[in-house]
């Protein structure tokens, strides 16, 4: 699956707080959970106008969407560092060279996280925030552009 | 044929080259700063790219973040629209080093173009009749300022050569006025346009502003697709545009619009430009050359049945215009009326969300506007939300039907400047046509700056 897409399908399982989204494609599957802060009630998602549509829509979807949420994936708290330029992100200053940040990586304000290379130029993208590194956004050698989530410094 | 067309613009005319590329079978990619990120044509796009802020100058403006966005999407082509980066040479450079088409005139054209009194001197050794003038930038040496002034004849208006579209000129109707105006046009001209280089043209009393569309393509072919008259002005921006100009003999049109195509095939001109003219007395003088397409390329599209945008593009991929002069012919007559998001009189700007927006139709009525119901015009950009284009057998029914449309127009929200339009419509000295460049400003008891 185009990791655009499952980019953009995060994007709305976030923004929407639907708390689990399970879509198939032909042979593709992707299901995406999220966990709720601790203190709040499960999220009751009424499905019903969905769930009909769902019925009479062609067979793409063979399983309906679950209602009850389900921890499955770790929360996701922290800084989200923005990407601040058009152009393509790689996680090392070179295909040989080591990462410069992995999960778990500890950086100071100005650490450099990755870089992003527009028009032949690598720009160092620089940390803005003090913290580890608990998830990184984007696979090497994909596309960014301005605005975009890179990292999440916790 | 390309496959992917970048725009490297926002709003109407966004939509405007979305549409003629997808016509085409032409992929697009909508490039749009955060504040755009809801636009129509982003969400049609096949491909859509955030390039920077709200801002322009870190959006729009912004030339690494552009080309990078069509790196990144693998676009073969950029479209520039108008404004922003259309007539900035460099950037017309710096695409085609990075291995894309720029769908526009050659960098060094635009240059030549874009400094006007280079433009001047490229247009008198090509044929076009000119505004008399300081032959040149005026020097520093106040004497020979007056003398030239006084060779010219007040009053006399001083334009910055890096300037244009009607920005960074003073009138001057006085020798007493004189170097100050100068002085500070420089200055101005500085701060504005990073080039203090001023010069100086007879200003005329009571001209139109009449211009001609060409299209040329790259095998040394040129043609001109008629004129049209932007008369109609406000502090030097076109409120209401029509072709062709209303009380102008075709024999006439022909011989001008004929030595701009002559001009274009001698400056191994490429794409879609405009030449502006004064008129005056029987006479055309140059004013300007515009390497881009206009906003109101639309009028010219009404009365030729030509589609501009996809011209450029055709132009662009290396293909041969494939009508000549004798096939164009003018039918009928178009008016486009600008709608801006501003007070009808005050011009204060008005952006902010559009609870209602109604457009007409009817047989004779085209729209280009990107705005929809529910959307929320930003504050950072230029005001014009629509462009209402209405054509007729004659010109009399194009004004009936631009009458009829602005009064089917509703719109909430925000103000408008529909009801100075409706107004206009009304308008007797506009319904006999011809009404000079100072008209809407004596209309509205606007004094002259």
């Amino acid at each position: 699956m185009d990791l655009r897409k499952l980019k953009k399908l995060i994007d709305l399982v976030e923004e929407s707080g639907i708390s689990e989204l399970e879509l198939t494609e032909g042979e593709e599957k992707v299901r995406i959970s999220r966990a709720l802060m601790p203190n709040q009630a499960p999220v009751q998602y009424t499905t019903a106008p969905y769930m009909s549509a769902q019925q009479t829509a062609p067979v793409a979807q063979t399983t309906p969407l679950p209602v009850a949420a389900t921890p499955v994936v770790a929360e996701i708290e922290g800084q989200i560092v923005k990407s601040p330029m058009v152009g393509t992100f790689y996680r090392s200053s070179s295909p040989d060279s080591k990462p410069f940040v992995d999960v778990g990586t500890k950086v100071a304000i100005g650490d450099t996280l990755c870089i992003i290379e527009a028009m032949k130029l690598l720009n160092e993208i620089e940390s803005d925030v003090a913290g580890v590194v608990k998830k990184i956004l984007l696979e090497n050698g994909q596309p960014v552009e301005y605005g975009e989530p890179l990292f999440i410094i916790e | 044929m390309f496959e992917k067309i970048l725009i490297a613009n926002r709003g109407e005319i966004a939509l405007r080259v979305q549409r003629a590329c997808r016509e085409l079978g032409i992929k697009t990619v909508a490039v749009h700063s955060v504040a755009d990120k809801e636009a129509k044509y982003v969400k049609l796009a096949d491909e859509s790219v955030c390039i920077g802020p709200a801002s322009s100058s870190l959006s729009y403006l912004n030339i690494p973040a552009v080309i990078s966005a069509a790196e990144v999407t693998d676009a073969q082509a950029i479209h520039p629209g108008y404004g922003f980066l259309s007539e900035n040479a460099d950037f017309a450079e710096r695409v085609e080093q990075s291995g894309f088409v720029f769908i526009g005139p050659r960098a060094e054209t635009i240059r030549l173009m874009g400094d006007k009194v280079s433009a001047k001197n490229a247009m008198k050794a090509a044929g076009v009749p000119c505004v008399p003038g300081s032959e040149g930038a005026l020097p520093d040496d106040p004497i020979e300022i007056i003398k030239t002034a006084k060779k010219v004849g007040y009053p006399v208006i001083i334009k910055a050569a890096g300037g244009g579209g009607g920005r960074g000129m003073r009138v001057v109707h006085t020798e007493a006025a004189l170097i100050n105006a100068v002085n500070m046009t420089k200055a101005e001209a500085q701060a504005a346009f990073g080039n203090p280089m001023v010069y100086m043209e007879k200003f005329l009393e009571n001209p139109r502003h009449i211009e001609i569309q060409i299209l040329a393509d790259q095998h040394g072919n040129a043609v001109f697709l008629g004129d049209r008259d932007c008369s109609m002005q406000r502090r030097h921006q076109k409120i209401i545009e029509e072709a062709p100009s209303p009380l102008l003999s075709a024999r006439i049109r022909d011989k001008i619009g004929e030595r701009c195509a002559e001009a274009c095939r001698k400056i191994k001109y490429r794409g879609a430009g405009t030449f502006e003219f004064l008129y005056e007395n029987g006479e055309f003088y140059f004013i300007e050359m515009n390497t881009r397409l206009q906003v109101e390329h639309t009028v010219t599209e009404m009365i030729t049945g030509i589609d501009l945008v996809q011209q450029q593009i055709f132009v662009a991929a290396g293909e041969k215009l494939k009508f000549r002069q004798k096939d164009i012919v003018l039918r009928g007559h178009a008016i486009e009326c600008r709608i801006n998001a501003e007070d009808p009189y005050s011009f204060v700007p008005s952006p902010g969300k559009l609870t209602t927006f109604h457009m007409p139709g009817g047989p004779g009525v085209r729209i280009d506007t990107h705005v929809y119901s529910g959307y929320t015009v930003p504050p950072h950009y230029d005001s014009m939300i629509c462009k209402l284009i209405t054509h007729g057998a004659t010109r009399e029914q194009a004004i009936a039907r631009m009458r009829i449309a602005l009064s089917e127009m509703l719109v909430d929200g925000i103000k408008t400047n529909i009801p100075l339009h409706a107004d206009l419509m009304a308008d007797a000295a506009f319904h006999l046509g011809g009404t000079s460049i100072h008209y809407l400003e004596q209309k509205l008891g606007i004094s002259h700056k």
